[in-house]
């Protein structure tokens, strides 16, 4: 089994150094038969994802005839491991999931590869560039990290099994959606890069490459976000974001991804920001790559982390690479990257990109700066510090507010020029409902100089509402002249007005899912816990809630043993619901595990819901009684919401136009062009 | 006049009793402060979590750190004493940020640094910009007028704005 596996690798590597070279030759002399051996680059390049696909089928196969000679497989699986999560077993260890990375590299590929037809030489120069980045990862798991090393000595009896915290359903989900994301990415850093290499004419390559990143970045979100609901179901703090140096790595390429899905509209349409919507792209893959970096090399220390080894050295070598070639490039080629027109006002919708592209870079750079500190401070100081969540939401917090200021304002704003009176008419509703928020928040007893979160909560609420008014305003305005016109009633002029437009529209329902977000995130300044040891029939409060202990008790099944408490929930004398908060200990790994419980009270307060989130913290050794902790989270079922929102308004967004573009294309002058943006 | 000045005095007095009540029941509050230092430190088994926050199953450190932090507020420790007792045990990991001295300063300077060298640029980028004379560029349409132009700009604005 693992011969197959490791000849598939091998074979892989040199399929994919063939594709690159080849390509990359057929690309650099054009001659008789240059075409030919473009050809053979290409279809090597596709029969690298058949090839690693089969990698990843053995290795998925092995776990499931608990093939212990396997190396890989002793160390993540075990016999009775359920079946779902044999197949996370691929990308629960350090080289599973490079493996898993080859082959969505690999499986991007052939997509790209086979709709070559699009524009043939700029899908020549990205396939090459993708092949050369398959070939660091073959190369890294053929000679650094490999999947199918075979132990040495007599065969275990049983593997050490799956890490406790990724045997949870989300855990199926959640890895390849960030992989998704990850590896997206390098789609269209090939296109820009290919773009610039070749010094293409016009704006096709950006058109092509929007399309590729509005995906790779709807991956990159639903990975982050099931990754958030992973930690607060899965980790039993009563959190979904803890800063932790991982999530920030994959919230990096996402803040400069969501900054390139802006400012590309500038190119698109006023044909400004080539450089930098070109260096946007690079820096988003080379924060992947860091990312992927960060989380396997060790330097930083997470609970998410793989285990420190040396492929670290690799990676860095690798983006040392990428930003040599990037380098080398852009000055060979800067001239061709000229800006078309002039910025004619401040108050103007390319102004706004601007502004909140600086935002999202900054944004981005404070994560960076708060990730790294930890290392720079043990060069300069010899002693490491921590930056934890209070660093982050005292820096980070106030450029998150004035990105929702912005996601608010800017999309209001014309191109060119915008009039004061546009603005009293489009601002007009909107911030007198956002005041309205904040007084009725004050009433309610939100003293934003009682303490500073309840100042946060106050701005995130209002913008919120600010963000969320502006995008219903823009609809019933769009719906109304439609309606007008066809007398159709408003949802369905709602209906039409997407579908003439779906990309502005579903960028509009992408902004509203955020300010549901934030919304959500607010919440957490009015969290609330108690933690008790709960004999029976003992009773604990936390808010209008009543937990009730009924029982307690413990069970052992062959993947692990397990306690757990039986907690009956009431409202007032009504009892609500009955939740079973778990603790579990894996026989396999050793290993023990909090199940929280969750209750979303979501019958007895529809909008200001709460989730009540139960945790078994153990047995009192010396009563033999369980502790039980209890949170009492408002609204963060509003953040899942948002991210379904989020995930429509982005999949709505890729629906193409119902009514095709038809746009008068006068003929084409040459003149000068008049300067790098 | 004098009957006036008592009462000016008076209330000055219970003015001086409330600020007074209303700071001593504030640092009176330990829950309050345990909850406030707890959430500014760091548990050091590994886990990467806030103090107050780790549920590590069978933590070693997070429920000895916990008696120890609720010990020192027993004691009437000020939370600078209670912080460096706990940076001299645990070192300086155990703060879950970075102090506001030396080197560590750098670590806050510097977002907001960025920030403003960011938006200076970005100002000085719009200046020129609109400084900047309007040429049409090399891949530029010819220029048009008049009701061609009109429509046109209509067309891109209700079919591709974003």
């Amino acid at each position: 089994m693992s011969q197959i596996g490791s000849f598939a690798l091998l074979l892989a590597l040199a399929l994919s150094a063939y594709s690159f070279l080849a390509g990359w030759l057929a690309l650099a002399r054009a001659g008789p038969g240059s075409e030919r051996l473009g050809e053979t680059a290409r279809r090597a390049g596709i029969a690298v994802f058949g090839i690693v696909f089969l990698a990843a089928v053995v290795l998925v196969v092995a776990a499931f005839q608990d093939d212990f000679s396997i190396a890989y497989i002793f160390h993540h699986s075990n016999r009775d491991l359920p079946i779902a999560y044999k197949f996370a077993v691929l990308w629960s260890g350090q080289e599973g999931s490079l493996l898993f990375w080859s082959l969505l590299l690999a499986t991007y590929g052939v997509v790209l590869r086979l709709r070559h037809k699009t524009d043939a030489r700029l899908f020549a120069y990205a396939s090459v560039i993708i092949a050369a980045v398959q070939v660091f990862f073959l190369l890294l798991l053929n000679f650094a990290a490999h999947p199918f090393a075979v132990m040495t000595g007599e065969l275990p009896p049983d593997g050490n099994g799956l890490n406790p915290l990724l045997q949870y359903p989300e855990m199926v989900i959640h890895p390849p959606m960030l992989y998704l994301g990850y590896v997206g990415f390098t789609i269209p850093f090939a296109f820009a890069l290919g773009a610039l290499i070749m010094r293409y004419p016009g704006e096709k390559w950006i058109h092509i490459t929007r399309r590729w990143t509005m995906v790779t970045w709807g991956f990159l979100t639903c990975g982050i976000f099931l990754g958030m609901h992973w930690a607060y179901s899965v980790l039993g703090w009563g959190g979904y974001w803890g800063w932790d140096p991982v999530e920030s790595a994959s919230f990096m390429p996402w803040l400069t991804g969501t900054a390139f899905l802006h400012s590309v509209m500038m190119q698109e349409k006023r044909g400004m920001l080539k450089v930098w919507n070109m260096w946007l792209i690079f820096i988003t893959f080379g924060l992947c790559i860091f990312g992927t970096f960060l989380t396997r090399s060790g330097v930083v220390s997470s609970v998410h982390a793989f285990a420190q080894s040396s492929i670290g050295t690799w990676f860095m070598v690798f983006l040392a690479l990428i930003a040599a070639t990037c380098i080398l490039f852009y000055v060979l080629n800067h001239s061709h990257l000229r800006s078309e027109h002039r910025l004619e006002s401040i108050v103007s919708r390319e102004s706004s990109f601007l502004f909140n592209n600086l935002l999202f870079v900054m944004f981005c750079f404070t994560v960076l700066w708060g990730t790294l500190f930890p290392i720079l401070s043990e060069w300069v100081q010899g002693t490491k510090v921590t930056v934890g969540p209070p660093f982050f939401n005292k820096v980070a917090i106030p450029v998150a507010l004035l990105l929702l200021l912005l996601t608010a304002v800017g999309p209001l704003l014309a191109w060119r020029k915008t009039s004061t009176e546009s603005i009293k008419r489009n601002f007009m509703w909107p911030a007198i409902g956002a005041l309205a928020v904040g007084v009725l928040m004050m009433i309610f007893g939100v003293r934003p100089w009682v303490d500073v979160s309840y100042f946060y909560a106050l701005m995130s609420a209002m913008l919120a509402v600010l963000v969320a008014l502006t995008v219903v305003m823009e609809f019933v305005r769009g719906a109304r002249v439609i309606s007008g016109h066809t007398r159709q009633n408003l949802l369905a002029s709602m209906v039409h007005l997407w579908h003439r437009n779906t990309r502005r529209y579903g960028g509009y329902i992408v902004h509203f899912g955020v300010a549901v977000v934030i919304i959500g995130f607010l919440g957490s300044a009015f969290n609330r816990d108690q933690e008790k040891e709960m004999g029976f029939g003992d009773k604990m409060q936390i808010g209008r809630y009543t937990l009730v202990c009924q029982s307690y008790t413990q069970d052992d099944n062959p993947n692990y043993q397990s306690e757990w408490a039986v907690i009956n929930v009431f409202n007032g004398d009504r009892k609500v619901t009955t939740l079973y908060p778990e603790r579990r200990f894996y026989h396999a790994s050793q290993q023990t595990q909090t199940m929280p419980q969750i209750y979303p009270t979501v019958k007895d307060d529809l909008f200001l819901v709460k989730d009540l989130y139960l945790v078994y913290e153990g047995i009192n050794q010396d009563t033999g009684r369980p502790i039980i902790k209890a949170h009492l989270n408002p609204m963060v079922p509003w953040i899942w919401f948002g991210w379904l929102l989020m995930v429509f308004g982005t999949i709505t967004a890729l629906v193409p136009n119902a009514v095709p573009v038809r746009m008068a294309v006068p003929a084409r002058v040459h003149v000068e062009p008049v300067g790098a943006d | 006049m004098r009957l006036r000045h008592r009462t000016l005095r008076r209330a000055a007095q219970l003015l001086l009793l409330c600020c007074a009540l209303f700071i001593f029941l504030g640092a009176g509050d330990e829950n309050a402060r345990f909850n406030d230092l707890g959430h500014r430190m760091m548990c050091v088994c590994g886990c990467n979590q806030i103090l107050l926050e780790c549920n590590h199953v069978g933590c070693q450190y997070s429920d000895h750190m916990r008696g120890e932090l609720m010990a020192a507020l027993d004691r009437g420790d000020n939370d600078d004493l209670i912080l460096q007792n706990f940076v001299q045990k645990y070192g300086t990991v155990v703060i879950a940020a970075p102090t506001t001295t030396g080197f560590n300063r750098v670590a806050w300077i510097m977002p907001y640094l960025a920030l403003a060298l960011g938006l200076t640029t970005v100002v000085l980028v719009v200046r020129t910009w609109r400084n900047r004379p309007l040429v049409p560029p090399a891949d530029a349409v010819a220029p048009v007028s008049g009701a061609e132009l009109e429509r046109f700009r209509e067309e891109a604005r209700k079919d591709t704005e974003t």
